[in-house]
């Protein structure tokens, strides 16, 4: 067991863990916060992506333990009283059948979105794709995810 | 996953006391590989020793053409540094091509080469740029240091602290990923260095990553797509699985090498 503390979603988080305990596990049972999803036992398909010092990463790849003193931010962190303008664009345009790929969908967005305008570089739909490779959704095609990151990409832009 | 005990190292020396100290220890670096593995219980160790957050193993060093990449930088950090960009863009486009941009913001140069995956990428572009592996130890060259599929001539509790490589005159990587994972099904780096023209193949070979000495030989006098079109390359010691069977992997070869060299 070890000591853990981090900042989940703006506020502090601390608890006693055992060592093997996922990143994710640590989210979802400790801190119940079950929006951030698991899908697959190999580390492929996304639905458990969050943020970590501002970076998108596999949260059922990660240990709580060695995420101690980091910013963490997950699904339920990123509306701010009103939704967060991605997920609006996820609305609006149908990004989502059952939703379950969807926080991930959505985590992975805000954090391409973020690098390539930091970057300089034109987030087209082709870029929009590639970027999508580490989340997989079984119901939509990936049409409308691709639609609604460009829609929120905009939206970003200017909110 | 099964229990096991964490440590965060943060210097070199501590991450190998701690290794000596543990029962059956093993180095984290990104987690991408090793953790799926725990997950899988297809691997236990008593201890994990976390090595990512020791600054000697950090980031990339560009003198000159002198390179060096600490083993615990990121994939994405590799793919993003504008200095190796300038000194040798077939290695910050290899990273930013492995995997997807989670994995790339976890994943490490260090862990990759220790995994030493058939298919994996790096591998290739290590043993073609003549790199030395640098550990708490001593320096490997690259051709020793890839030994078989998973296998490397590090010892037990051996650290790899950075790679370091000469920028080559040109260089470039062709990777036909398997459309599912992502990982080579036939990965080619050619690289023309002042010591002649470098080809490794990864993905394709039975016995992981490996030189293509009749294409170096042909590229030495000619460094052209055009010189490769007579080299015939055999399927035997090739893999040959659900993917693809050893001669489509073969001829796959061939076509990344060419697409390698016109691109350079
Ligand atoms: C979905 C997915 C897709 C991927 N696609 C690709 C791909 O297209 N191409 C590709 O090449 N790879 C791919 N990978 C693998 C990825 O690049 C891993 O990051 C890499 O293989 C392991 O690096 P790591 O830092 O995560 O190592 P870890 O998982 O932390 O460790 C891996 C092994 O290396 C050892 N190790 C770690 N650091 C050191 C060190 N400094 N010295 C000695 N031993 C050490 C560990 O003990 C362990 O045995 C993929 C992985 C995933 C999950
Ligand atoms: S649950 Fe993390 S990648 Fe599938
Ligand atoms: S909406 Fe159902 S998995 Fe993507």
């Amino acid at each position: 067991m070890t000591v853990v503390s981090m900042t989940v979603n703006g506020k502090a988080a601390r608890a006693d863990v055992p060592d093997n305990t996922l990143l994710v596990e640590y989210i979802r049972e400790h801190l119940r916060l079950t929006g951030t999803h698991v899908g697959c036992d190999t580390s492929q398909c996304g639905a458990c992506v969050v943020h970590v010092n501002g970076k998108a990463v596999k949260s059922c790849a990660a240990l709580a333990v060695a995420s101690e003193g980091a910013d963490v931010t997950t699904i339920e962190g990123l509306a701010n009283g009103e939704m967060h303008p991605m997920q609006t664009a996820f609305k609006e345009n149908h990004g989502l059948q059952c939703g379950f790929c969807t926080p991930g969908m959505v985590m992975t967005a805000t954090d391409m979105v973020a690098r390539y305008r930091e970057s300089g570089k034109t987030l087209d739909e082709a870029a929009i794709r590639s970027e999508l490779e580490g989340n997989i959704c079984r119901c939509t095609g990936y049409h409308n995810i691709v639609k609604a990151i460009a829609d929120g990409a905009s939206k970003m832009a200017s909110s | 996953m099964y229990e096991t005990k964490y440590h965060k190292a943060s210097s070199v020396d501590e991450a190998v006391s701690l290794m000596g100290a543990a029962d059956d220890g093993k180095l984290l670096s990104g987690g991408q590989t090793l953790l799926p593995t725990m997950k899988a219980h297809l691997a236990a160790p008593s201890d994990l020793v976390d090595v990512s957050g020791i600054a000697d193993m950090n980031g990339v060093g560009v003198r000159g053409n002198v390179i060096s990449i600490g083993a615990a930088t990121t994939h994405a950090e590799v793919a993003g540094n504008a200095a190796l960009q300038n000194a040798c863009a077939a290695v910050t486009d290899l990273a930013a091509n492995i995997g997807d941009p989670a994995v790339r913001h976890m994943g490490t140069i260090g862990g990759s080469i220790a995994n030493n995956d058939p298919a994996a990428d790096y591998p290739a572009a290590l043993l073609a740029l003549g790199a030395t592996i640098k550990t708490n130890a001593r320096d490997i060259a690259a051709e020793d240091f890839f030994v078989g599929l998973f296998e490397t001539a590090l010892e037990d509790d051996e650290v790899i602290v950075s790679i370091g490589f000469e920028a080559p005159e040109k260089a470039c990587y062709a990777k036909f990923p398997n459309p599912a994972s992502r990982y080579a099904m036939a990965g080619v780096f050619v690289a023309k260095t002042a010591g002649g023209a470098r080809v490794a193949v990864t993905g394709a070979g039975d016995d992981g990553v490996y030189r293509q000495s009749d294409m170096e030989a042909a590229l030495d006098g000619n460094w052209s797509a055009g010189a490769l079109t007579g080299v015939s390359v055999s399927a035997d010691g090739m893999l040959s699985d659900m993917h693809g069977d050893a001669t489509y992997r073969a001829n796959l070869v061939k076509v990344m090498a060419g697409r390698a060299v016109a691109g350079c």
